[in-house]
């Protein structure tokens, strides 16, 4: 018998891969502060508080399309409700934030002022450990881990699939919107929460608390992008892209499906609320807004313009369409909507594998 | 007496059993002796000569009466041939075995001891039933090679794949086999891009992975060419004895190279059985199936 050399296991990243992604690390971790900070105002280095704030909102989003290719573009299942665990995750953040303001409030009471305002006496039940950081970050992940662990065990173990998935996720978003849109859940009703002063003690609107957000939002999206390629690349991943490409045959080589879509959904929905809870604190506000269809959709629609099931690409579809949304909705608010549109029906005619897979497609015929 | 108790006793009485040397006393007619042995989880028990059973198994979709009072035994290490004209409900049989359909009634046994019907699909594969469907069912975007390593016998949770590991006795499986199913030349090809029959290879190279102790093949040789077809005729040949096999195929020149017995469906029972020529010199068998 002749000896065949068998693919051994590909490497997390590939030499070419790992320097660019120093590169990554160096730019945000030292660059970016640096001509933030350092830098005078007048020079033309000089990084805008604008752009700080624009990348660190944008990268929260980039943090989601990944989260959505990981479900979407790796396992096949279209979700339309991870706006709701962004949401949840921003909403734990928001509760915290909250409690920091303490006695600054127009009311100057101990409660927050929109529950001065409903006439409550006392904190709800559900803001008990609101004022410890310590448990807010354990309930950031907790909180959407649970509500999606819940849900996709019921979803999943009924065999729910297809269109028929997408459209219960859709409906989950939306219900939830309708929950917290109502004075009586205790969530500040449909103005949310706003007006934070502080994080920690510290003034959260110095230059300084900034660039630290922005720093922490980037390690945490390059974080999970390494994350992301471990579980891709690991047996487990193949065993998804299994189930998108045919599921019986999943089941006849004697996989259960069902943990293996309940994981990768919980960590799908984690790494978004983990990316709205940095979200909240950078943009100032959570508002039942960020639970509507159209936000949900529009993570599908990053991911999809990127380039599904490359993880890369999600994260650069997150920045041409929102770099995109807010050039355009400055320049021609009008057109925006027609804008998103045309680029949805563009991509899914013309780049069924998204802009990265047009790059790729350039190389090969370059070659 | 406790089940308990007769499971201690069971016990006690094979280590004694063990301990003394095989006089060939306790042995009837090859077989272990029937009174208490203990049943091992997951183990197929075909101490009685039989490692599949369906009794008076039914189905009914809309009331049309798939699967209609169906007996049928496979004997361990046989290749028995399926045969029978469409909708005789072949490959409903088959997804009753393998857990995708529930019968409305009726039992179906692996080995003595092992009821299939409170199994579900992947289950039923890890206690050792391939299965390969019809049309072809593979991996289309992952290599080849990523396609046998995920059917390989191993375990099969969510932490055990993360940290998934070939060893090398396991890569030397995975070669020893894409030898024997001819596609060492397309380890790295993306399955989607094999041709038919290599297709209907691969699939049988998974199942052959699995290492189960009974397969059943729907058709495996429908879209191959006479040459594939002669190889896979050789390969089930080899097959048999090690493991059981079920085939459901149409081509005769097929089932006349690898027969022994053939059963023949007709509307979801068991029309006749025997050997080919005998079958089909069955009145029956030549109305319903050959035609006139």
């Amino acid at each position: 018998m002749t000896n065949i050399l068998l693919p051994t296991p590909a490497p997390l990243l590939g030499r070419k891969a790992w320097s660019l992604f120093l590169l990554a690390l160096i730019t945000v971790g030292v660059l970016a502060p640096v001509f933030n900070l350092l830098v005078p105002a007048g020079s033309a280095f000089h990084l805008s508080d604008y752009g700080v704030a624009l990348v660190g909102k944008i990268m929260c989003f980039a943090i989601c399309a990944l989260a959505m290719d990981l479900i979407w573009g790796y396992t096949g299942i279209l979700s339309l409700g991870h706006g709701l665990f962004f949401a949840l995750g921003g909403y734990v953040m928001g509760m915290y934030l909250m409690r920091q303001i303490g006695r600054d409030g127009n009311y100057k009471s101990d409660l927050p002022d929109f529950m001065v305002f409903l006439d409550w006496k006392t904190l709800p039940w559900h803001w008990t450990f609101s004022d410890s950081f310590i448990a807010t970050l354990i309930l950031i992940i907790a909180v959407p881990g649970l509500v999606a662990f819940v849900f996709g065990y019921f979803a999943f173990r009924s065999r729910i699939k297809g269109v028929y998935f997408s459209i219960i996720t859709q409906a989950m978003t939306f219900a939830a919107m309708l929950l917290f849109f109502r004075n009586e859940t205790g969530f500040g009703g449909n103005n949310g929460f706003t007006d934070f002063k502080r994080i920690l003690d510290i003034p959260i609107a110095t230059p300084s608390m900034r660039m630290t957000l922005f720093v922490l939002t980037s390690l945490t999206l390059l974080g999970f992008f390494l994350l992301a390629r471990w579980l891709v690349g690991s047996k487990f991943g193949r065993v998804l892209q299994a189930i998108r490409d045919a599921e019986t045959r999943v089941m006849f080589s004697g996989y259960s499906p069902l943990p293996y879509k309940l994981t990768i959904w919980t960590i799908s929905a984690i790494m978004c609320g983990i990316a709205g809870a940095l979200y909240v604190p950078q943009v100032g506000i959570i508002n039942p807004g960020e639970m509507s269809a159209a936000n949900s959709i529009e993570i599908a629609i990053w991911a999809a313009v990127g380039g599904r099931a490359t993880l890369i690409g999600p994260i650069v579809g997150a920045f041409i369409v929102n770099g995109a949304k807010s050039w355009l909705t400055v320049t021609a608010p009008e057109f925006w909507l027609y804008f998103l549109g045309a680029l949805f029906i563009g991509v899914t005619l013309f780049l069924p594998n998204g802009v990265v897979g047009l790059v790729k497609k350039l190389k090969g015929e370059a070659q | 007496m406790t089940p308990d108790l007769m499971e201690d006793g069971a016990r006690i009485r094979e280590a004694r059993a063990a301990k003394a040397a095989p006089s060939g006393q306790t042995e009837s007619g090859g077989r272990t002796a029937g009174f208490s042995r203990i049943a091992t989880p997951g183990e197929v028990d075909v101490t009685h000569g039989r490692i599949l059973y369906l009794e008076d198994v039914c189905v009914s979709f809309d009331g049309f009466k798939a699967i209609n009072n169906l007996s049928l035994d496979i004997a361990p290490g046989e290749l028995r041939c399926i045969i029978g004209p469409n909708g005789a409900g072949k490959t409903t049989m088959m997804d009753i075995i393998t857990g995708k359909t529930r019968p409305d009634s009726g039992t179906v046994f692996f080995g003595s001891t092992i009821d299939l019907l409170r199994h579900n699909e992947p289950q039923i594969a890890q206690l050792g039933i391939g299965r390969k469907f019809q049309k072809p069912t593979v991996f289309e975007r992952l290599s080849v090679f990523e396609n046998l390593e995920l059917a390989l016998k191993t375990h099969k949770g969510v932490a055990a794949s993360m940290l998934f590991r070939m060893d090398s006795a396991q890569s030397d499986r995975v070669a020893e086999l894409l030898h024997t199913i001819h596609l060492t030349d397309s380890v790295r090809r993306e399955a989607g891009n094999l041709s038919h029959g290599q297709k209907q290879w691969l699939e049988i190279g998974m199942l052959l992975m699995q290492d189960p102790k009974l397969l059943l093949l729907d058709e495996p040789v429908a879209g191959m060419t006479d040459e594939e077809t002669a190889r896979t005729a050789e390969l089930f040949l080899t097959l048999k004895g090690k493991h059981s096999l079920m085939v459901v195929e149409h081509d005769m020149s097929f089932i006349r190279t690898i027969s022994e017995i053939v059963t023949v469906l007709c509307d979801g029972a068991v029309l006749a059985q025997g050997t080919l020529d005998q079958v089909q010199a069955d009145e029956r068998v030549i109305e319903v199936y050959l035609g006139r």
